[in-house]
């Protein structure tokens, strides 16, 4: 590995460590205007970390934001804002649910295999429609996908509520039917950690072959960098379109499988977990679309959020964490500017060094 | 640098998704309980000078809160538990999605909470679930924190409390709105009979309908709102069994935004009044305040029906004049109630229904406009306690 580019991984860590850190920072100044002792606050969270119940929710927390994380990042990397990851995995969790509970016969490996490419099939073919508009109409994947969320929600609210309903004695608590036991997922510690936690790994690297090792993420990496160059060396960027796409939506589809495979062992309309399409896009800038990038934020964002529920009992609101979420982010955004801006003076720099380099021994020389 | 132009456009997402985020957790909050009505909630500092609120029994050194009476009789569920509460020992709440604050059903529980706080000198430990994922953690929180007993507040609770009453069989936990299936040795559920006040309020709209055509609009589609219109219908029919009766619901189960849709259910209460309905009853949270608007522009002798909370006592003037009742459910008094239960040693779960019988659900008489009716809904009531009439539940 050459210098420069040991530089480069150099600066991108640093300012994603800087981003977290200038959060705090931030925080920190809102909490003492509020009045309240930030020291004390990041000590009760820093002491729940140490806490093995809180490391293993903390996971649990993160492994659904591993998924979203890579979905996102698979759509950058085509130059593509998939939105729609939201959507995407609220119809795939609705539908695996229920074939979950309708493949029963099937030995447990398989039933929860199935389950899985159920998900992955639902969250791809929901992606494909912006896809399909994409390359077809034009339509922006922004737009698309966000109106395809809307339309998820109210899809899988209809079609839950009026077909796959659910309820055991006088519970209030409407789900799909359950899922027979050969259709969950195991959890490695009983209740307090689900296997999907390796799954998740397991997609993360093979976001990272694909993505960085493979002749097809090198076309589609290519043509998200430039797409008129990408088009002239014979790659195909409509296919690149959709592919991305359809993969983007096919992880998406493992976002709600902790909660339906490994927690609630059912789709519930109320109960679901929403929301982790946004974190995810959290996620993949932090992480910088980096495989290790994204693991490691997923789990910041876990262990902040875990933590985070210890700070109810020293009276001190959880949106504090929200916050800190946020400007992270904001922070990533304005970090990285700096730092590109750096890079490139860097760049220019030795480029004209070279350049001087060259002349001064050109001039020798003549 | 294409890259990085993206990259301030996805974050400008970013941050826009979190607000939203942000926002959908208040809403989820109010399709946890259901039942509530949106901020107009009555606070402590309304505190015993509530006219005409109901009460939950009069034993003298009660605690007043809300217009609401704590202290009285514990109902039979508790296994009438005879020991003192322990001054200073740890009770938990937590909270739904909204949390504290959110003018409904979880404030209702922290009126209860404090109630226990300033009445039973217990310290109270409050978690907030910020997001679904938050739940579980909370009540395993409080758990290993020493609280008991720890109420969950809302039914979306029960998948992570079974898990974590099983799991600390020592505590005793409490569910509001929910019966979890299974024999739990260990858990209250606070249910409510608000059929039966329902019931009531239906009678009521009836009494005082001219046109004899009223309406009622729910919030979600869900078997909970259900229990409100079918006792609402029931009343009304008992008073005049050709009386008209609209219903419409303002979103299927699942569709958050159904609790926070004021303008929808001003649009649809509005028509009906245009129509010749003169009462409205609203069970869709905080959507409710459109159907109070709704009346306010119709004019006179158009009336709104509150629930959850009495909300006369947090209207404005004008909308005042238009709430002819509410039907209200007393979470605050099921807390407070669990709370003293287990610290005097309740140490046996069972199903609390609270209902007109023991004050748990009931009518509010602010404003006096159903004064010329009150020997009459007395009457139904006591009919109901007795048995003498059975309000459908669905």
């Amino acid at each position: 590995m050459d210098r420069q580019k040991l530089q480069r991984i150099g600066v991108t860590a640093a300012s994603s460590v800087a981003a977290v850190l200038f959060a705090l920072v931030i925080c920190g100044i809102i909490l003492l205007l509020t009045g309240r002792s930030p020291s004390h606050v990041y000590q009760t969270m820093w002491d729940a970390a140490g806490e093995r119940r809180i490391q293993y929710d903390a996971i649990q927390r993160a492994t659904p934001l591993m998924f979203a994380g890579c979905a996102v990042a698979l759509g950058f990397k085509m130059n593509l804002f998939n939105i729609g990851v939201e959507g995407q995995y609220r119809i795939a969790a609705l539908v695996t649910a229920i074939v979950g509970t309708r493949i029963g016969f099937l030995p447990a490996p398989l039933h929860v295999a199935v389950e899985l490419a159920v998900a992955c099939i639902c969250g791809a073919a929901w992606a494909g429609i912006a896809a399909f508009m994409k390359v077809r109409r034009g339509v922006n994947e922004v737009i698309a996908t966000i109106m395809l969320n809307a339309i998820a929600i109210s899809l899988a609210a209809w079609l839950f509520n009026t077909y796959f309903r659910y309820t055991q004695g006088n519970s209030q608590n409407v789900t799909t039917r359950p899922i027979p036991r050969s259709g969950w997922m195991p959890d490695i510690v009983k209740d307090q950690l689900n296997g999907f936690f390796i799954v998740a790994l397991l997609v993360v690297f093979a976001y990272w072959i694909v993505v960085f090792k493979s002749r097809f993420g090198f076309r589609l990496r290519a043509s998200g960098h430039n797409d008129v160059a990408a088009k002239t060396s014979g790659i195909s960027s409509k296919r690149m379109i959709v592919t991305a796409l359809l993969l983007s939506g096919a992880v998406a589809g493992f976002i709600g499988m902790q909660q339906t495979l490994g927690d609630s062992h059912a789709y519930s309309s109320q109960g679901f977990v929403d929301g982790i399409g946004f974190l995810g896009i959290a996620v993949a800038l932090l992480g910088r679309n980096h495989p290790i990038g994204i693991v490691l934020s997923a789990l910041l964002f876990g262990l902040l959020a875990a933590s985070a529920t210890k700070l109810g009992l020293i009276k001190v609101p959880q949106e504090i964490v929200q916050i800190i979420e946020g400007v992270i982010v904001l922070s990533v955004v304005i970090v990285n500017e700096a730092s590109g801006r750096w890079v490139d003076k860097r760049t220019q720099q030795r480029a004209a060094h070279a350049v001087e380099h060259h002349l001064t021994q050109q001039g020798v020389t003549a | 640098m294409r890259y990085s132009k993206r990259l301030r456009v996805a974050s400008l997402a970013v941050v826009l998704g979190l607000a939203a985020a942000a926002c959908g957790s208040s809403a989820k909050t109010t399709s946890t309980t259901a039942t509530t009505k949106g901020g107009t909630a009555t606070t402590a500092a309304t505190a015993g000078s509530a006219a005409g609120a109901t009460t939950a029994g009069s034993t003298a050194g009660g605690t007043s809160s809300g217009g609401t009476t704590f202290g009285g009789k514990l109902p039979d569920c508790f296994g009438n538990p005879t020991g003192t509460v322990t001054k200073g020992s740890k009770a938990g709440i937590a909270y739904d999605t909204g949390g504290r604050g959110d003018g409904t059903f979880n404030d209702s529980a922290a009126r209860g909470a404090d109630a226990a706080k300033t009445g039973l000198g217990v310290t109270i430990d409050e978690l907030e679930a910020k997001t679904g994922d938050d739940r579980n953690p909370n009540l395993t929180t409080l758990s290993g924190n020493g609280d008991n007993p720890i109420i969950a507040v809302g039914f979306l609770f029960e998948t992570d409390l079974l898990k974590i009453a099983a799991a600390n069989p020592k505590t005793m936990y409490g569910i509001v709105d929910d019966v979890p299936p299974g024999a739990n040795a260990n858990i209250f559920s606070l249910v409510f009979a608000a059929n039966e006040g329902s019931f009531l309020v239906g009678a009521a709209a009836a009494l005082k309908s001219k046109s004899g055509h009223i309406g009622f609009i729910g919030g979600q589609d869900i078997d909970l709102i259900h229990n409100f219109e079918a006792g609402y219908d029931a009343g009304a029919k008992a008073v005049n069994s050709k009386i008209i009766i609209e219903s419409k619901y303002l979103g299927a189960a699942g569709d958050n935004a159904a609790w926070t849709s004021p303008d929808k259910a001003k649009e649809i209460a509005t028509g009906w009044y245009t129509s010749g309905a003169d009462v409205i009853y609203s069970a869709a949270g905080g959507s409710g305040n459109g159907t109070i608007d709704a009346a306010v522009a119709a004019g006179d002798g158009k009336w709104a029906i509150g629930v959850d909370s009495d909300q006369y006592l947090t209207a404005t003037p004008a909308q005042q004049k238009h709430i002819l009742t509410s039907m209200v459910k007393h979470v605050d008094v099921a807390t407070y109630d669990t709370i003293r239960a287990v610290g005097q040693g309740a140490t046996k779960g069972a199903v609390c229904t609270f209902s007109l019988a023991n004050d748990g659900v009931g009518y509010a008489t602010s404003g006096g406009y159903v004064d010329d009716i009150k020997a009459k809904l007395d009457g139904y009531k006591a009919d109901i306690i007795s048995g003498k009439i059975v309000v459908p539940a669905k």
